[in-house]
């Protein structure tokens, strides 16, 4: 058994920071490339005394970082100007100024995440959890307070009998031989190793699952409901609060709809034409309004001048002509009356005009009137 | 570690070439300021802000830096403390440029017209603020109290250089503590009087802040400027490698980084509200030819310091640490320009030999100053107790 071991290295340890520096600079002067060096705590310098060469991670970072601020350019310009465009306080869908906030996190995000898991997969070699100093007595000094230096037994100037005088040349305590465990000669490095990966979907199966559990069965939560439920009654829902179950309520008697005032003078024509007077006042667009009404609902039987000779042509009682003496000295409370209750053949035209637009024909009409009986002051 | 085992520090006379230089510019610089104010005496006073608001950037941010070193402990600049602090002294120029400046208030601020101030709104409800006595206090007040803290805190890290008492330590650290609120306070309303009150009418709550980032940014820049020619030449104490300069770099790529934090902040709040009392004052910056300085503003501020001292070698490199802190210095001088110019040429850039006075001026001033002050001091606080692990400091 004990013959098959192979060699690993040979580890040295030290009592305090400058003897480690110390020694890490000797190591590599006499050229030894394959050590290293194994401290409780980071040590300033030490990258310069075992003359390592900066790490790679930086360009890791720099090319996570530019491709994430790419990326989130082209994303950003496609959601928010191409897909689903929404003017958003007035500003151009494409508004960059907005962006840059949003570019800064994705950056920042993408680059910091990415280069840490890059650090630990390709640098630290993650899904490989063992390592030949593991649970050595070696590993459990330079863990606590001890500082320790391991050189391999595969850098090129190895050799039992240098390694042993190069230690006891920088005052190093406990040097010992390590060896590799049996299986961890043959270990390929692979980031998707099966083992890893399957642990990683239970532990994240069982992450989820107890998540749900926990919220939806042991607290009754349910997780991101946001606006789905609301405590409110939806309509056609049963309701429990009203003894008639009624989710629908009907709004209590007398109530009057937001500007929609009841008309008081149904069948009253004499008192609205005593009562009401026409509230809008007479400009160019209550005219056309009411031209345009006039045109639409009361020209077919009216007449576009209101003579009554309609383009019904006869299918209908000709209605009397709006310019005869009666309708002329009408007060336009009156002409209202007429049009909410219909009048002989006419029906009421509350449905089809608003109030205002009513108040505009009248307006319309008067014009259409005083067309035609137009007075002498009229021409000047 | 390779801990040095004494310190090496041997006292040299700066090159007699430099005194001349500084000399003739400091002449070259006068001139030109007095033939602009007797020629174009509005011009040249709007210049003078410029000048002024660099040269206390320069001064009092040196000073904070001094302050903020004994506060944090910081051991890696020890070394090059009494560069900052000579910076720092710089101050005495501040008083010289505000001189002309009071004299010529009326040129430049709006609101020192009493029938303007009495017609508008909006000025007479910031009358109790903005009028010229109150004006004037708070320059003055506000120039003792830097000069008070730099004589203090310089005087104690001198007196160490040959007592090497350490209890001058602590008590700087005690005067430093006093002094960091109020220059939050000074630099901030600094800021707002000589430059936003420009624009009376316009308000920024972040404006503060901004003229603080350039404060630092040049005070750091001239340092480290500053620290890297003498070391490379020797005048400094042994044993200061790339880790040091390393650490000059970065603070100034972190604060070329907030610069632009701040300067795109203010941007963009002002951009999104879209209220016309805040945007116009962008607008008049984009209009004509200023649209070009704007953009140059951000290219010469952040783009071209950001790539150039991104990679960790080139924050180590003196070559570019030297050109960079020259390059952003300038660039301070060029925001300030922009934040001032526009108020006395609206329709576009005005560049002339006006321009040149002040910051010839200034650049003799300190020239002088510096070597005059190295004459009558030690280059490095020998005296100072963390001198000796400023100069073990290892990334």
């Amino acid at each position: 058994m004990m013959k098959e071991k192979i060699l690993y290295g040979y580890s040295g340890i030290f009592n305090s920071p400058d003897e480690i520096s110390h020694a890490a600079e000797k190591a590599t002067e006499i050229g030894f490339t394959k050590f290293d060096v194994h401290t409780p705590y980071p040590l300033h310098g030490m990258n310069k005394a075992m003359n390592l060469a900066p790490s790679k991670l930086g360009y890791v970072a720099l090319i996570l970082g530019l491709s994430a601020l790419m990326g989130a350019i082209f994303s950003l310009w496609w959601v928010s100007s191409i897909e689903y465009p929404i003017i958003v306080g007035g500003k151009p869908f494409f508004s960059f100024p907005a962006f840059v906030p949003v570019m800064f996190e994705v950056t920042v995000l993408t680059a910091s995440v990415g280069t840490v898991l890059a650090m630990l997969f390709f640098f630290f070699k993650l899904p490989n959890n063992s390592h030949p100093l593991h649970g050595t007595e070696y590993m459990q000094k330079v863990s606590s307070d001890k500082f320790g230096l391991f050189i391999q037994a595969e850098d090129a100037k190895f050799e039992e009998n240098a390694i042993k005088s190069f230690f006891e040349s920088v005052h190093a305590s406990d040097v010992n031989a390590v060896y590799w465990d049996d299986e961890e000669i043959n270990y390929k490095h692979r980031i998707f190793e099966p083992k890893f990966l399957v642990f990683l979907f239970v532990a994240a199966l069982i992450t989820s699952g107890a998540t749900y559990f926990t919220l939806n069965k042991l607290m009754n939560m349910v997780p991101f409901n946001w606006m789905m439920e609301q405590q409110k009654q939806n309509p056609q829902q049963k309701s429990l609060i009203f003894s008639d179950g009624y989710g629908m309520r009907k709004p209590v008697e007398g109530t009057i709809a937001r500007g929609f005032l009841p008309y008081q003078f149904k069948g009253l024509p004499d008192l609205a034409a005593e009562k009401l007077i026409n509230p809008i006042p007479i400009t160019k667009e209550v005219l056309a309004l009411g031209q345009k009404k006039y045109d639409t609902f009361c020209s077919p039987c009216h007449d576009y001048q209101g003579t009554g000779i309609s383009r019904l042509r006869g299918q209908f009682p000709n209605p009397p002509s709006l310019h005869s003496d009666k309708v002329r000295n009408w007060k336009d409370g009156r002409i209202y009356a007429v049009i909410m209750d219909g009048q002989n053949v006419m029906p009421s035209y509350t449905t089809q005009l608003d109030e205002n637009e009513r108040w505009a024909v009248i307006h319309y009409v008067r014009a259409l009137q005083r067309s035609q009986n137009a007075k002498e002051s009229d021409i000047k | 570690m390779s801990s040095i085992s004494k310190i090496e520090y041997q006292k040299k006379e700066l090159p007699s070439r430099l005194q001349s230089i500084g000399l003739l510019l400091t002449v070259l610089g006068l001139v030109i300021v007095l033939a602009g104010y007797l020629i174009n005496p509005d011009r040249m006073a709007f210049n003078n802000i410029i000048g002024l608001t660099f040269i206390i950037s320069i001064a009092v941010g040196a000073l904070f830096f001094v302050a903020i070193e004994y506060l944090s402990g910081a051991v890696w600049s020890t070394p090059f403390r009494r560069i900052i602090e000579i910076v720092s002294s710089f101050v005495i120029i501040v008083p010289l440029f505000v001189i002309p400046l009071l004299l010529n208030v009326h040129s430049v601020f709006h609101w020192t017209h009493p029938e303007a101030v009495n017609a508008d709104k909006i000025l007479s409800a910031k009358a109790p603020y903005l009028n010229v006595n109150f004006f004037i206090i708070r320059v003055i007040a506000f120039i003792a109290i830097w000069m008070l803290f730099q004589y203090l805190i310089t005087k104690n890290s001198k007196i160490q250089d040959s007592s090497k008492d350490q209890t001058l330590t602590s008590r700087n650290i005690k005067l430093s503590a006093i002094f960091v609120p109020f220059f939050a306070l000074t630099i901030s309303f600094t800021g707002i009087d000589w430059l936003m009150s420009l624009e009376p009418h316009w308000f920024s709550t972040i404006f503060g802040i901004y003229y603080f980032s350039g404060t630092v940014l040049a005070a750091l820049a001239t340092v480290t400027f500053i620290a890297v020619k003498l070391n490379e030449n020797g005048f400094l104490v042994k044993g200061l490698i790339a880790d040091h300069y390393y650490s000059l770099g970065a603070l100034l790529f972190a604060f070329i980084n907030f610069w632009a934090y701040i300067a795109f902040s203010q941007f963009l709040l002002i951009w999104y509200a879209n209220l016309p009392e805040e945007t116009f004052w962008f607008l008049q910056r984009w209009e004509g030819s200023w649209v070009l300085w704007t953009i140059g503003l951000m290219i010469v501020h952040f783009i071209v310091p950001y790539f150039g001292l991104l990679s960790q070698p080139s924050k180590m490199d003196p070559k570019k640490l030297k050109f960079f802190s020259l390059w952003i210095l300038a660039a301070h001088y060029y925001d300030l320009y922009f934040l001032v110019m526009p108020n006395y040429s609206k329709s576009g850039v005005a560049l002339s030999w006006y321009e040149i006075g002040f910051p010839v001026l200034t650049v003799g001033l300190m020239i002088i100053l510096f070597i005059n002050k190295s004459k009558k001091e030690n280059l490095v606080p020998i005296g100072d107790p963390k001198l000796k692990r400023g100069i073990d400091f290892r990334l």
